[in-house]
């Protein structure tokens, strides 16, 4: 196989090479679609996956990066494409290469003002229509009186904008509608008991079945990434707590990583298992409550207070060592904040003992019912080409047959050495993302019973210097969050905050998959699949 | 918590001595009473939950926290059957008139416990651009409930206070639920309804 940066060299002799432990390619506008289809369809390269895309204001250049992963090499690469013009910023749209791009374009479209040429759908996507400016924008006013909390009901529009490109290069826009003029549109959400959480979806029905879905997101969009730029690092952490409020151990050890490799500290052993431990309990409490509200959904009540019992007793753990039951703010930059409780692993190997019950309890109450199977086997079946295409990780990519478990694949602390297997079906249905979620416990479980008695012994949180600074440059982690990949993009300008912060979030990916993915279903499975795909809405809006 | 601070209560003694200022009629005051023990014991929630908060807020429905005990599972989907609207999580500009129309659109008499410290004030995201500082903005409050996330056992509590509130109110002639609306909505009028 020949080298990346060859093959693309020879294509495209005006791309620029960066070397580091992703290799950066810089390419102008002109040719970036090109290249794009290049890196996708070209056999020895076949990057596949669009990881995300890290809309980037350098004051003197706009522009974005895209993450590119090759899941058939396991390789990733980095395309850094950016425009000098700060009044009109445009790039190409590579949404018709990936199903994904589309929305993660809205995004930067939505924070930093880029338009994307030949996007089907160029709305905002967090922010109202009459909101004013680009929050990501550096010189973005922020200022409570540019846009006050409106009082009144938000202005809605049926039309899209697509930008195209005619032969003089002049950009022209375009009204298009989103949905058919004689569509029936029914409105579910954002204060529906079934979205968990405050997601809308404009749904046009014929009859009961689903014809398109709108979704519609910003519901809980706080801001998180600019407020990160004015904090130093330290400060950034705790927002980790409360994008996916589930999976908050995984995002702190993400953000942790990247500061910690950029600031060169190692950290101690304890503190790796420490963390690893920790990630894997929150990661059976989060599959627990979406045991228990997924079958809530389905109608199936019970079922809640049986896998809330279990979340309780890891929420117990984590009380007795984090000192909170949901925001732990736990892991630190050089380890973790304080150290194990005296009996966390008697109260670790007491859980570990009634998890097998349980399941099996699960299995016998919920699993083999029929009208389960009549709701979830074959609803909603997501192939794997198109749950890459998508970007669904995690347990509903797994669920696919697609392997995308960090953890196996671009292996982090101390994951290599242990004895795991990653769950992976190949239905691709709501009843596989459900038995993937059942089977990702018992192997959380696993890693458990290896490491709780060998907690070794030493520090748990490493010196680290009182005012941590990072030397230029930028980094990108990914972890294996409860939900799928969860990505952080650091830039930093050597000064104490960051320069930019990117959360790469799994539940975004799968919020939008809905829509492809409900199309000809009954509008009653709408329900069974977005409680299979088990998004968080914080986490989405960010 | 210990007992003297559960029993100490000064904001609620002031408002029973607010409210037997100018005395109680016999016969009133006895419905008064009768009403207000059954109401105080049947609150239901609005299902209404946008962020961490909201979780805590299914365990204090699950069994080990178990708000059934006190009468107030019927967690309502609709609004117009609900008695008070716990907000719980942030809220921010996009979400700001959904809250404000589900406030409407609940049944007289209606409660609000701001729950968590992005509804009180914004709490960490106090220097964001798209987050409402405070619930208070755009509706009355009855309970401000601080903690990021409450603790299950600190909701209890927060729906106990509600609870003793609404046993001391005066529910015949009372004043003081219509003129709070109303003066809530003469200092924050929307534009383009006239009273």
């Amino acid at each position: 196989m020949a080298d990346t940066q060859e093959i693309i060299a020879k294509l495209f002799p005006q791309a620029t090479f960066e070397e580091g432990d992703i290799l950066t390619v810089e390419i102008p506008d002109s040719q970036w679609h090109d290249l794009a289809e290049t890196l996708r369809d070209n056999g020895e390269l076949s990057f596949d996956f669009l990881m995300t895309i890290v809309g980037m204001d350098w004051v003197e250049k706009m522009g974005c990066i895209y993450y590119l992963t090759s899941t058939k090499y396991n390789k990733r690469i980095a395309v850094k494409v950016a425009t000098e013009d700060r009044v009109n910023p445009a790039l190409t749209s590579i949404a018709d290469l990936w199903h994904i791009a589309g929305i993660y374009e809205r995004e930067v479209y939505d924070f930093f003002g880029i338009i994307f040429i030949n996007n089907p759908d160029m709305r905002r996507l967090f922010l109202s229509i009459d909101w004013k400016g680009y929050p990501l924008r550096k010189d973005y006013d922020a200022s409570p009186e540019t846009n006050p909390v409106p009082e009144d009901n938000e202005r809605q529009s049926d039309f899209t904008q697509v930008y195209t490109r005619d032969a003089d290069g002049k950009i022209e826009c375009k009204e298009e509608r989103i949905f058919a003029e004689n569509d029936f549109v029914v409105n579910i959400g954002p204060q529906h008991p079934a979205t968990h959480g405050v997601l809308r979806f404009r749904t046009a029905v014929d009859g009961e079945t689903i014809k398109k879905i709108d979704v519609y997101m910003g519901y809980i969009h706080r801001g998180i990434e600019k407020i990160c730029e004015n904090l130093t690092y330290p400060q950034t952490l705790h927002f980790m707590d409360r994008l996916d409020y589930f999976s908050a151990h995984p995002y702190h050890h993400c953000l942790c990583m990247t500061i910690e490799e950029a600031a060169g500290i190692e950290i101690s052993r304890r503190a790796q298992v420490i963390r690893v431990m920790m990630d894997e309990l929150s990661r059976i409490a989060s599959h627990c409550l979406f045991i228990g509200t997924f079958c809530m959904d389905l109608g199936a009540t019970t079922m809640l207070f049986y896998a809330l019992r279990v979340r309780e007793q890891i929420l117990d753990i984590m009380d007795k060592t984090c000192g909170a039951r949901m925001t732990f703010n736990y892991e630190c930059i050089g380890g973790v904040m304080q150290d194990l409780a005296p009996d966390f692993v008697e109260d670790v190997k007491a859980l570990l003992k009634i998890i097998p019950q349980n399941l099996k309890e699960y299995d016998k109450l919920f699993t083999g019912n029929v009208i389960t199977k009549n709701r979830m086997e074959g609803v909603g079946v997501l192939g794997r080409e198109e749950a890459i295409s998508w970007g669904v990780t995690g347990p509903s990519g797994r669920a696919s047959g697609w392997a995308c478990d960090v953890r196996k694949t671009t292996p982090y602390s101390i994951y290599p050495e242990l004895d795991f297997e990653e769950v992976i079906r190949h239905e691709g249905d709501s009843m596989a993302r459900f038995k993937v979620r059942m089977g990702e416990i018992e192997q959380s479980a696993r890693i458990l019973e290896q490491l709780v008695d060998n907690i070794p012994e030493g520090e748990y949180c490493v010196k680290v210097p009182k005012v941590i600074k990072l030397p230029v440059g930028h980094w990108f982690r990914t972890v294996e969050g409860c939900r799928g990949t969860f990505g952080v993009y650091l830039e930093s300008d050597g000064t104490v905050n960051p320069y930019r912060l990117k959360l790469a979030t799994p539940s975004l990916p799968a919020a939008a998959v809905v829509d492809s993915l409900t199309r000809g279903d009954k509008i009653a499975d709408l329900i069974t699949i977005g409680g299979s795909l088990d998004y968080i809405v914080p986490d989405i809006d960010r | 918590m210990p007992y003297e601070a559960w029993k100490d209560n000064e904001y609620i003694e002031s408002l029973v001595k607010e409210l037997q200022d100018n005395g109680a009629n016999v016969v009133v005051g006895s419905f008064d009473k009768l009403i207000n023990w059954g109401r105080s014991n049947s609150i239901w929630p609005l299902t209404f939950a946008t962020s961490c908060c909201g979780i805590e807020f299914v365990s204090l429905g699950a069994a080990r926290y178990d708000m059934a005990r006190f009468g107030w599972e019927v967690a309502r989907s609709s609004p117009r059957q609900a008695d008070f609207i716990m907000v719980a999580g942030t809220i921010v500009h996009r979400m700001a008139p959904v809250l404000r129309r589900l406030y409407d659109q609940l049944a007289e008499p209606k409660y609000v416990i701001a729950c968590g410290a992005c509804a009180v004030s914004g709490g960490p995201f106090k220097k964001s651009y798209h987050v409402v500082m405070g619930v208070d903005k755009i509706i009355p409050v009855d309970v401000y409930l601080p903690g990021c996330p409450p603790r299950p056992e600190a909701m209890i509590y927060a729906i106990m206070q509600l609870s003793r509130k609404i046993k001391v109110e005066k529910f015949f002639g009372g004043v003081n639920r219509q003129e709070k609306q109303e003066e809530f909505l003469k200092n924050h009028p929307i534009p383009g309804v006239e009273d």
